[in-house]
C-alpha cells in the first residue's frame, strides 16, 4: 500500500468536523422550519463522515471501514431526506406551515 | 501547499455552514449548502478518497440540494416574513458553543496510538473490493432501504381525494 507523507495532521480535520458538527446542532436547534432543520441534520451527517474518513485514512488503512460506513452514510442520507421532504410536504398540505412550532396535534 | 489547501476549503466549508443556519433567506440557505457541501468534496480529495468526493458531488451537490429547493419552492406561503427562528435561538447558540468547546477539550487531551501525520492512500479499487465481497450484505441491504424509502416517498406525498 502507497505512503504518503502528509503535512496535514490528522488533528485539523477533527478540529474541522467537529466545528461542522456543532453548527449542525445550533441550526437543529435554532431554526423553526423543517426543511432548514433538515439541512442542518445534512451538516451534521457530512461532519460524521469527515471524522470517520479521516480515521480510517490516518490510523486505520489496512481496514478503512470507515469510508465504506462513509459510503453507507451517504446512502442512508439520501433515503432520509427523500422520506422527510415527502412528510414535509404532507404536513404541509394539510396544515399549510412548514413551521415545527406549530405543528402540535401530538402536544397533549 | 497542502496546508494552504486545507484551509481554504475548510474555510468554505464553515463558512457556508454557518450561512445555512444563519441566513433569513431560505432559498440562500439551500444554495449555500450547495457550497459547504462541495467543500467536503474538497476535503475528501484532501484525505486522498477520490471515490468519495465524486459520491459527494453527485449525490450531496446533485440530488439532495435540489429535492430540498424543490421542498423549499413547495412549502412557501404567501407572507414574506415567515418565523425560520425560534425564540429559543441563544440557548441553542450556548448549547452548540458548550458542544464545541467539549469537542476542543477532548481533541486536545487525547493521546494517539500512533504516528497520525502520516496519510495512508487507499487504493481505488481496493474500496470497491471491499464494498461487494466483505460488506455485500449491507450494500444489499442499502439498496432494499433506498427502493423502501423512495416508493414509501411516493406513497407518502401522493395526492389524495379532498385534499388542496
Amino acid at each position: 500500500m502507497e505512503s504518503v507523507h502528509a503535512s496535514i495532521p490528522l488533528s485539523n480535520f477533527i478540529v474541522l468536523s467537529s466545528i461542522l458538527f456543532s453548527i449542525g446542532v445550533y441550526g437543529v436547534l435554532a431554526r423553526r422550519n423543517a426543511v432548514l432543520m433538515l439541512m442542518s441534520v445534512e451538516l451534521m451527517l457530512n461532519a460524521v463522515s469527515i471524522n470517520m474518513v479521516a480515521f480510517a485514512v490516518y490510523t486505520a488503512p489496512t481496514f478503512f471501514v470507515g469510508i465504506i460506513f462513509a459510503v453507507f452514510v451517504i446512502t442512508i442520507a439520501a433515503a432520509e431526506v427523500g422520506l422527510a421532504l415527502a412528510i414535509v410536504l404532507r404536513v404541509f398540505r394539510n396544515r399549510g406551515t412548514a413551521n415545527v412550532d406549530e405543528i402540535d396535534t401530538l402536544k397533549w | 501547499m497542502t496546508q494552504v489547501f486545507f484551509y481554504i476549503m475548510a474555510g468554505i466549508v464553515v463558512a457556508g455552514a454557518l450561512g445555512v443556519v444563519l441566513v433569513r433567506n431560505v432559498v440562500y440557505a439551500a444554495l449555500l449548502l450547495i457550497v459547504s457541501l462541495l467543500g467536503v468534496a474538497g476535503i475528501y480529495i484532501l484525505l486522498s478518497v477520490e471515490f468519495l468526493a465524486l459520491v459527494q458531488v453527485l449525490i450531496y451537490g446533485g440530488a439532495v440540494t435540489v429535492l430540498v429547493l424543490f421542498a423549499l419552492m413547495l412549502t412557501r406561503t404567501g407572507e414574506l416574513k415567515e418565523k425560520l427562528d425560534g425564540d429559543q435561538k441563544p440557548l441553542a447558540a450556548v448549547a452548540a458553543l458548550a458542544l464545541l468547546g467539549a469537542f476542543f477539550a477532548m481533541i486536545s487531551q487525547t493521546t494517539w496510538p500512533r504516528d497520525i501525520n502520516q496519510l495512508t492512500v487507499v487504493p481505488f479499487g481496493d474500496i470497491g473490493d471491499a464494498l461487494f465481497n466483505r460488506w455485500a450484505v449491507p450494500f444489499e441491504i442499502a439498496s432494499g432501504v433506498l427502493l423502501v424509502a423512495l416508493v414509501g416517498a411516493v406513497v407518502i406525498s401522493m395526492q389524495e381525494e379532498g385534499e388542496r
